[in-house]
């Protein structure tokens, strides 16, 4: 199956940066309610504006390969980095999972994210890939970091 | 039950090849091998041709109008609910249509909610407040839960719940300090859609009864699969939906006590549910009427009466027997899989059909994703029983659930794909699912 790939099945058995640590300027909560998926996740931002930065992103993940794995992936892509460009890459996340199988991704901006291009051709799987990244950009704004460069975020379906 | 006979090989062709959609394949051509009947099941032909044949011929809005097709469509609802109420031994009237079972059991909760302390008359059995009690069970699917958390959030009443023991079924120890002279209703499932618990409503009836509570039970997973009757069952009231039973979408069943409907307050109102309007006010229409506000869905009627008839022509002792023999099948194999750990009944206790388990490790929807790829549709999630899995410590399940048209080899495919999880994930198959 193309989309298991080692790649997602590593990060999930050893998720990286994983726990939660201090100090952080926001913690959120979110799940997903068709499966139940849930992560507890932490950013902690040092400086303001264009200079912010993500210093760290700490998380407890349960949930299904493709969720845990993303969280992962997001952590490790986005730590160090600044927050400008973590939206940058959120939003080619966003827009390769939601391409259905159209848009493969670039690893120079989503880096270990293209091993979930294969998550957009299973339209019920794409909510567990964008799990963690939805709660790192509440996260932010919680936080006080402008996130209003990103797209507002598609609305989450019921579950039953 | 006594002896029956299981269906012949010819006999399992035939009832296939009702059904149009078991022909299709699913991801890059593989049949569909459907174990998903518990969350809806397919519709055969003759259901198909029922709904059609009533836009084709009779199309009108029921209980409206004077010309011909008007009363062909009237006759054939009433006719659909007759066939539906023979089909749970019930008389037609106790019978209510709905758009599906959620809102069945929304109508009678509603009912305890409308029913205002300054009603004359006024039926006590009805009227809710605190310190009164809503009792209900930890393995009921949200449409049999929430509505009740709501009615004691409106009215002040307290919601109680009996809890799920470690085997999946319902822990009655300590039902008496639960079922009280406070309880004013007791609603439970009948057929666990997780677990393939039968509850012994009966019992549970007698138990309510004897408090006077009245009885709602959640009956969506037991009509399609096992003989129910309610002039033994029970209840009070039972829910069920059409399109779990063959029938189509968009039609569900309430059924209830003759009495109990005629003092119960409306829930939806407007056309159709009247006697007299007036500015002011309005009186009701008897029921079923009375409950069926606006124009009714009469074609889902009908193709749930000609479900009804299917099922019927086959004979429920029939499919019962045969789905349990397909449980039985999965339960066993998967009890040789110790990486697997199914969650209810033991094998050989009676079950629903329904089979949900856990892949020790990996998470159901991934279990779930490898059943997919190899055409093989099942259910993963809570199924809509979110609390139940917390008391089952599965964040979540991966269910099969059966119809008439499974075979053994339908299960066999299931468990064909299932032995390819292990290998996906990288899983210890020699240690025990915990």
């Amino acid at each position: 199956m193309d989309l298991y790939q080692e790649l997602i099945l590593e990060h999930s058995k050893r998720p990286h940066h994983a726990g939660l640590r201090e100090p952080f300027d926001a913690e959120v909560h979110h799940i997903n309610p068709t499966c139940g998926d849930e992560v507890t996740l932490r950013v902690d931002v040092t400086g303001t504006g264009p200079d912010a930065v993500v210093t760290d992103i700490s998380y407890e993940a349960q949930g299904c390969s493709i969720s845990v794995a993303s969280s992962s992936v997001l952590a490790e892509e986005v730590i160090g980095h600044p927050v400008s460009e973590a939206l940058q890459t959120f939003e080619a996340m966003r827009a390769m999972l939601t391409s259905r199988g159209t848009v493969t991704g670039d690893e120079t901006v989503i880096g270990d994210g293209v091993a979930f291009a294969g998550v957009s051709k299973y339209p019920a799987r794409v909510k567990c890939a964008l799990l963690g990244w939805t709660a790192f950009t509440d996260a932010l704004a919680r936080a006080g970091v402008d996130i209003s460069s990103t797209s507002s975020p598609s609305p989450q379906g019921a579950s039953s | 039950m006594g002896d029956v006979l299981p269906f012949t090989d010819g006999e399992l062709t035939a009832i296939r090849g009702d059904f149009p959609i078991l022909t299709r394949t699913v991801r890059d051509g593989r049949p569909l091998v459907y174990l998903d009947s518990g969350a809806t099941s397919h519709k055969p032909t003759p259901v198909l041709d029922a709904e059609r044949a009533f836009y084709e011929q009779h199309n009108a809005a029921v209980h409206r109008g004077a010309h011909q097709l008007a009363e062909e469509a009237t006759d054939d609802f009433e006719a659909a609910r007759a066939t539906v109420a023979s089909f749970i031994g019930a008389p037609a009237h106790e019978v209510v249509f709905t758009k599906n079972a959620t809102e069945a059991l929304n109508l009678v909760a509603y009912a305890f909610s409308n029913a205002a302390p300054t009603d004359e008359p006024k039926d006590e059995r009805f009227v809710l407040g605190p310190g009164d009690e809503i009792l209900v069970t930890e393995m009921e699917h949200h449409a049999n839960l929430v509505p009740w958390q709501e009615l004691a959030r409106r009215t002040g009443a307290t919601l109680r719940w009996v809890p799920v023991d470690a085997d999946g079924a319902l822990d009655l120890s300590g039902l008496d300090d639960l079922l009280t002279e406070r309880t004013k209703v007791f609603a439970f499932t009948h057929v666990s859609n997780v677990l393939g618990t039968v509850n012994p409503v009966t019992e549970l009836a007698e138990r309510a009864h004897a408090v006077g509570a009245l009885v709602v039970v959640d009956a969506c997973q037991s009509v399609p699969h096992l003989a129910v009757d309610v002039a033994t069952l029970g209840a009070d009231f039972i829910a069920f939906s059409g399109h779990k039973m063959y029938g189509p979408m968009g039609v569900g069943v309430l059924w209830g006590r003759a009495e109990l409907l005629e003092v119960m307050p409306p829930f939806l109102t407007g056309g159709s549910m009247i006697e007299l309007v007036t500015m002011e006010r309005s009186t009701y229409a008897p029921a079923p009427q009375k409950f069926e506000a606006g124009v009714p869905n009469a074609a889902q009627a009908v193709g749930l009466a000609a479900a009804v008839r299917w099922i019927e022509a086959i004979g429920i002792e029939r499919i019962h027997a045969h789905e349990a023999s397909l449980v039985d099948r999965l339960q066993r194999s998967l009890a040789e899989r110790p990486w697997v750990r199914v969650v209810g009944p033991a094998v050989g206790t009676p079950r629903g059909g329904a089979v949900a388990f856990v892949v020790d490790g990996v998470h159901a929807h991934d279990v779930g994703q490898v059943l997919d790829d190899a055409g093989v549709a099942v259910r993963v999630g809570h199924h809509c029983a979110w609390p139940l899995h917390r008391a089952l410590a599965a964040a979540a399940t991966t269910r099969a659930s059966f119809a008439v048209h499974n075979t053994p080899a339908d299960v066999d495919a299931l468990l064909a794909a299932l032995d390819r999880v292990p290998a996906i994930f990288g899983l210890d198959t020699h240690r025990e699912a915990s």
